[in-house]
């Protein structure tokens, strides 16, 4: 798992890591889900689009985006999948169970921290 | 059983001229043979992989996690590794999380997207999994669906619906049930139906004339 603690560790030896090697959020981050429209394929349900949730875990390994790669296009470096928790009430208005949660693995292009 | 057959029967399989997906789909895979790409006999071997692929063999890793707590975490730390000490193959290099059910939590897997499902494990999904009701209420009322599937969810049970859309595929460890302690892997393992490990329903109750 290549996160933000395992950076710090790898820092104090010099090391250096890829681009896209270190998941930039963290188990326990309030995230967005980006309204974006892209034409073609992509794995993010619409009823997401602007929902607030909790990252639960990154999850491993990484992978290029595959909005690009399924059209043979450069899918550039490799990012990684998170697995986030949204409570059903959030998505929707009027849903009994406060408890009840929704989790879903999102790809890093359609997640916004919420500072 | 009579031994002259002479009543008639339905025909097996399609008898009508073949749709656009049938021609789309035999186009593809004679120009992938012709073109040397596959040989027949790779598509014949892939779907031997899947039919070998039965919710019989998720029901055994179930079974063996409820006798073996060792396993078991391991199963709920890396369900793909711990399904491959067992000699189960990852032939789509999918990934797999073990969801387990306890008394405080219910988990339900979904695809709303297509039918994502762990094949592996269980094979091909059932149709009602790849329907849109199915995936659209599931994730919109999913204690009216368990309802309607018999499984009532006391409210102070949290409900966890995983909509599996992207690299990692789910696998619900039902609850062991109660009077079963004395209960072989194997007899256990005849409780686990495919059903249970979508968390649609529980797993099954011992028969009151088991042991």
């Amino acid at each position: 798992m290549v996160d933000k603690v395992f950076q710090r560790r790898g820092a104090a030896l010099g090391i250096v890591t890829a681009a896209g090697e270190v998941a930039p959020f963290m188990p326990g981050d309030r995230i967005r889900i980006k309204h974006r429209v892209p034409i073609g394929h992509y794995r993010v349900p619409q009823y997401l689009r602007d929902k607030v949730g909790v990252v639960q875990s990154i999850v491993e390994p990484s992978a290029i985006d595959n909005e690009e790669e399924g059209y043979g296009r450069n899918a550039g470096s490799r990012l990684h999948y998170y697995n986030i928790a949204f409570p059903l009430a959030e998505i929707w208005p009027g849903y009994g169970a406060a408890r009840d949660r929704l989790q879903v693995d999102v790809f890093e292009t359609w997640l916004e921290k919420i500072r | 059983m009579k031994d002259s057959h002479d009543h008639p029967h339905a025909e097996t399989g399609a008898t009508g001229r073949p749709g656009y997906y049938d021609f789309l789909e035999s186009a593809v895979r004679e120009l992938l043979i012709e073109k040397g790409h596959l040989a027949a006999g790779e598509i014949r071997r892939q779907i031997e992989v899947l039919d070998s692929r039965t919710p019989a063999v998720g029901a055994k890793v179930v079974a063996k996690a409820w006798c073996d707590p060792l396993f078991k975490a391991r199963l709920l730390a890396n369900g793909r590794s711990a399904c491959e000490e067992l000699g189960i193959s990852f032939y789509d290099d999918t990934q797999v999380v073990v969801l387990e059910n306890t008394s405080s939590v219910h988990n339900l897997v979904v695809c709303t997207l297509c039918s994502c499902y762990p094949r592996p494990i269980l094979g091909l999904p059932p149709d009602w999994y790849k329907q849109k009701p199915y995936r659209a209420r599931a994730v919109a009322e999913p204690r009216v669906v368990l309802a309607e599937f018999g499984t009532i969810i006391p409210d102070d049970v949290e409900i966890r619906v995983h909509d599996s859309t992207a690299m990692v595929r789910y696998l619900v460890m039902p609850q062991r049930p109660a009077g079963t302690e004395s209960f072989t892997e194997e007899q256990l393992a005849e409780l686990v139906t495919r059903d249970a490990m979508i968390g649609v329903i529980r797993a099954n109750q011992p028969a009151a004339n088991e042991p």
